[in-house]
């Protein structure tokens, strides 16, 4: 299929800016580009202005500065009712006073569709939920699911090209929401719907989305895949929030293209990859996933450099262990190790040697 | 702890007590500490409040008065017939002679007067004129004979003896019961011993009335009193006052000479009790209908001003940021913080026929000068003042269910593609209609009974049946006809209050929350 310009950035925000109160930025400088079709989350600590860039682009708020643009039209003069953007809300934001039937059937009554044309569709979306002998009910008499489903199906009956999703599942316990999860994903993929999705939930957000925007202090820290996300954290933010993370802070000693070495301020030398330092002598935070530390030295490349580390702490957690170290001065340095049938288990007090390769660390900005 | 022996069913506490037991004395004791808490309002309320309202019905359809002070005409009464057109026998007006000349004693003869007055005015005087006439009726004459036929009918201690017979007493009914109602006055009234008074002159006419009728008592003197001139006891009443010889008045007696009436309230309505039945009053006298109908309608109006008026305020204050609502909820609650008389005087000053609203519009040119408009002492002066004394009701409760709408419905709307208004009219109105409701009944229920307000600026058109009911309690101090109205308005509020649950749902009342 032949990708028209509009559809490669069929979402765009330019140079955004937000103030609520004309003296602090919520967001400051907002640059996002979405194609036609992608599932997109916005993902960040609580605070992070994610609720007030989809306010933005939905029209409950105004940018203080900048351009959002839709389908290549700047919408910053578009009142919201014209915008055709489907939205689920954080409290899913049914009218209480309508029957489930009613309340989808609104956004096409409004756009003025036939009643037969109405209840078909209603029909269909309420199908398409899996909610179809609940069109009589009133939306307290369905549990926390049920509703979220509707307001699904509502945001989706009037087949709008964009849907915006505020935490929508954050209400609902952890089976409910990894079963909502997937079908939120497929019915925006069978669809086509381009979605911006917004959750502080990272499991979500890695399992849900085409593309991960991490937001923190008004701005994208990381826009990426999810693999891309986790595996190669642009920062240390992203890093730390995405993920179980190590961290172990120090200078840059050698530099070479994508290696460098990091003297540790314990004082011991270690390999990286050099993501975020520019010049030796740097400071810097290296971060390695507990999963990438190795403890058989054997797997290691002869000339690795290796830690000493004492176990604090083993724990058993069936597929895997958790083991918590004390090394290069922290005591939460933490591995994990798969459950397998040669593995050791370690003891509490015993010394041992860890090491990593050197792709899997990751030399970040202090 | 509970522990569970093997083998037995039944749950046991670990006293060994049975728990189910156990449970309930514990339910009970909180049960008891609740209503302790609750007791002293609950006794307030059972003392000042229904155990008043209780007397009130009571006094609309009491009317013990009549048969109390006049036990003895009602009973005689009963064998006339209105329809005659004629002044009832003289055996009437004997029995009405007794029961008068004890209730002078007693007092109670203006109080009766003042009863039947409401039924047919004019009789009040009639009982008071008499009643200082009827201790010197020609009857001194039968007590005269007697005293002189015999000296032992002068003699109380004789009258006691005989009055203690059971023979003389089962042969004289008339005089026995005059007698003991004699005594019993005598005993109450004056405190004296009757064994040392002479008896009343009702007694000795009883006895000539006894002897007449061909009752003789052994114990006694005979003497022939049928030799006696009489004296015609109608004749004397009419001497008194003639409105006696109106049959009219003997039929308004006979009619409320129950123990229980439905007067006051057939006339609430308008209405009068008639020998021949319930009748429509005359023209002139009709007036608590059109009362009731204008107290329905202003207040109907003043609850549709407040809506229309409180609304938009509520929805700004439910709306806007918190500092600025808090301001303006201070401007809301402003007229609470000052009295009621004073912010009605004020309207009085402000909507008179030469007050201030009155001269802005002359100034401005809208209205001639000597065509100034009439805004108080009528209906528009009562709608606009209870209006504005009553709008803080008809904000506050919706202001309280308006700020639990959640915003994200609006938007949810919005984004669905409704207008603002679409999303208004669909979405926000629907759910902040249980404030209206809340508002509604307040403002109502308060603008149907209320009175200083409508007296103050109502004039004669615009006041409501509360003032009709006040001047009862007192001026006209006819208060079973002012407790008739106030039930009758207690009854039309709670079958409104019955039809709006039916039309609306009282379920759909919310006060906020
Ligand atoms: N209407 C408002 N007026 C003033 N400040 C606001 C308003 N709405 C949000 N803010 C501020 O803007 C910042 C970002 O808020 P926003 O709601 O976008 O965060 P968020 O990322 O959605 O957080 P969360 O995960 O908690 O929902 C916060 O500091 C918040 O206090
Ligand atoms: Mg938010």
């Amino acid at each position: 299929m032949a990708a028209s310009a509009t559809d490669k950035a069929f979402v765009e925000f330019e140079r955004v800016q937000k103030s609520y109160d004309g003296e602090t930025l919520v967001v400051k400088d907002l640059n996002l580009t979405m194609p036609k079709g992608e599932f997109l989350t916005m993902l960040g600590p609580s605070g992070s202005g994610k609720t007030t860039c989809l306010m933005m682009l939905a029209g409950f708020e105004t940018a203080t500065h900048g351009d959002i643009r839709i389908g290549g039209t700047s919408i910053n003069n578009i009142p919201p009712h014209k915008r055709g953007i489907g939205m689920v809300f954080q409290n899913y934001a049914l009218f209480p006073h309508m029957t489930v039937a009613e309340n989808l059937a609104f956004p096409l009554e409004v756009r003025k569709i036939g009643k037969s044309e109405r209840e078909e569709k209603v029909k269909r979306a309420l199908d398409m939920v899996q909610m179809g002998q609940f069109g009589g009910r009133r939306p307290a008499q369905l549990s926390g699911g049920q509703q979220q489903r509707i307001a699904l199906a509502r945001a989706l009956v009037f087949q709008p090209e964009l849907v915006l999703m505020d935490e929508p599942l954050g209400a609902l316990d952890k089976q409910l929401r990894e079963h909502m999860q997937f079908e939120i994903t497929r019915l925006a993929h069978e669809l086509g719907i381009t979605t911006v999705y917004v959750t502080h939930d990272q499991t979500e957000a890695l399992t849900m989305s085409d593309r991960v925007a991490v937001f923190n202090d008004g701005r994208i820290q990381q826009l990426a895949p999810p693999d891309k996300l986790y595996e190669a954290p642009e920062n240390s933010f992203v890093a730390q929030f995405i993920g179980e993370n190590n961290t172990l802070t120090g200078k840059v000693e050698t530099l070479s293209g994508e290696r460098c070495t990091v003297r540790l301020d314990s004082g011991e030398l270690i390999d990286a990859r050099a993501v975020n330092v520019s010049a030796v002598g740097d400071r810097t935070k290296v971060s390695i996933r507990p999963e990438r530390v190795e403890i058989n030295k054997d797997r290691l490349s002869p000339d690795a450099h290796t830690l000493k580390a004492e176990v604090l702490e083993f724990i058993y957690m069936g597929d895997i262990f958790r083991t918590r170290l004390r090394v290069a001065g922290t005591d939460e340095f933490v591995i994990k190790t798969r459950n397998a049938p040669d593995q050791v288990r370690l003891e509490r007090g015993q010394q041992i040697e860890i090491g990593w390769l050197a792709e899997d660390c990751h030399a970040l900005d202090a | 702890m509970t522990d569970q022996t093997s083998g037995a069913d039944l749950l046991t506490t670990a006293d060994g007590k049975s728990l189910k037991s156990s449970l309930n004395r514990a339910l009970r004791r909180q049960k008891i500490r609740a209503l302790m808490l609750i007791a002293p309002l609950l006794l307030f309320i059972l003392i000042s409040f229904i155990a008043p309202i209780f007397d009130m019905l009571l006094r609309s359809v009491e009317n013990q008065i009549v048969p109390d002070t006049i036990p003895r005409t009602i009973e005689a009464l009963e064998e006339w017939d209105a329809d005659t057109g004629e002044a009832p026998s003289e055996e009437v007006f004997a029995a009405f002679y007794t029961d008068l000349a004890i209730a002078e004693e007693y007092k109670t003869h203006t109080r009766l007067g003042s009863r039947l007055n409401y039924e047919k005015t004019g009789i009040s005087s009639m009982f008071r004129s008499t009643g200082r006439r009827v201790g010197r009726f020609d009857t001194d004459a039968y007590t005269d004979g007697f005293t002189d036929a015999d000296a032992a009918f002068a003699d109380p201690a004789q009258w006691a003896a005989w009055m203690a017979d059971d023979a003389v007493r089962a042969s004289l009914p008339l005089t026995t019961d005059a007698y003991d109602a004699w005594a019993l006055l005598t005993v109450e009234e004056n405190n004296d011993i009757p064994a040392e008074e002479d008896p009343a002159d009702f007694v000795y006419t009883a006895l000539y009335r006894d002897l007449m009728n061909g009752n003789t008592a052994a114990a006694m003197p005979a003497v022939d009193v049928s030799a006696w001139e009489p004296v015609v006891i109608s004749e004397q009443f009419i001497d008194a006052n003639d409105g006696w010889a109106d049959p009219e008045v003997w039929a308004t007696i006979k009619t409320y000479g129950g123990t229980y009436t439905s007067g006051y309230f057939l006339n609430s309505v308008d209405l009068q009790l008639t020998p021949d039945g319930v009748e429509t009053r005359p023209e002139d006298e009709r007036i608590y209908i059109t009362l009731f109908i204008r107290t329905i309608v202003l207040s109907i109006l003043i609850t549709g001003s407040c809506i229309l008026l409180g609304y938009p305020i509520a929805y700004l204050l439910a709306n806007l940021p918190l500092r600025s609502a808090n301001v303006l909820m201070i401007l809301v609650l402003l007229p609470f913080w000052t009295s009621l008389l004073v912010r009605t005087s004020a309207w009085k000053v402000l909507l008179q026929n030469q007050g201030v609203i009155n001269d802005i519009l002359v100034w401005i040119g809208i209205v001639a000068d000597d065509n100034r408009l009439e805004l108080i002492n009528n209906a528009t002066g009562t709608i606009i003042a209870m209006t504005h004394i009553l709008l803080p009701f008809m904000i506050l409760p919706l202001y309280s269910v308006m700020k639990t709408i959640n915003p994200s419905y609006v938007r949810a709307a919005k984004s669905m593609g409704a207008t603002d208004w679409t999303a208004f009219w669909r979405v926000y109105f629907p759910n902040s209609i249980p404030g209206i409701g809340a508002g509604s009944i307040l403002v109502f229920i308060l603008a149907i009974g209320y009175y200083i307000t409508p007296e103050l600026v109502g004039g004669t058109k615009g006041v409501f049946i509360s003032n009709r009911i006040a001047y009862h309690i007192s001026s006209s101090l006819n208060w079973g006809l002012a407790a008739a109205l106030g039930s009758i308005l207690l009854v039309l509020v709670l079958a409104l209050y019955w039809l709006y649950d039916r039309l609306v749902g009282i379920d759909n009342v919310k006060l906020g929350g």
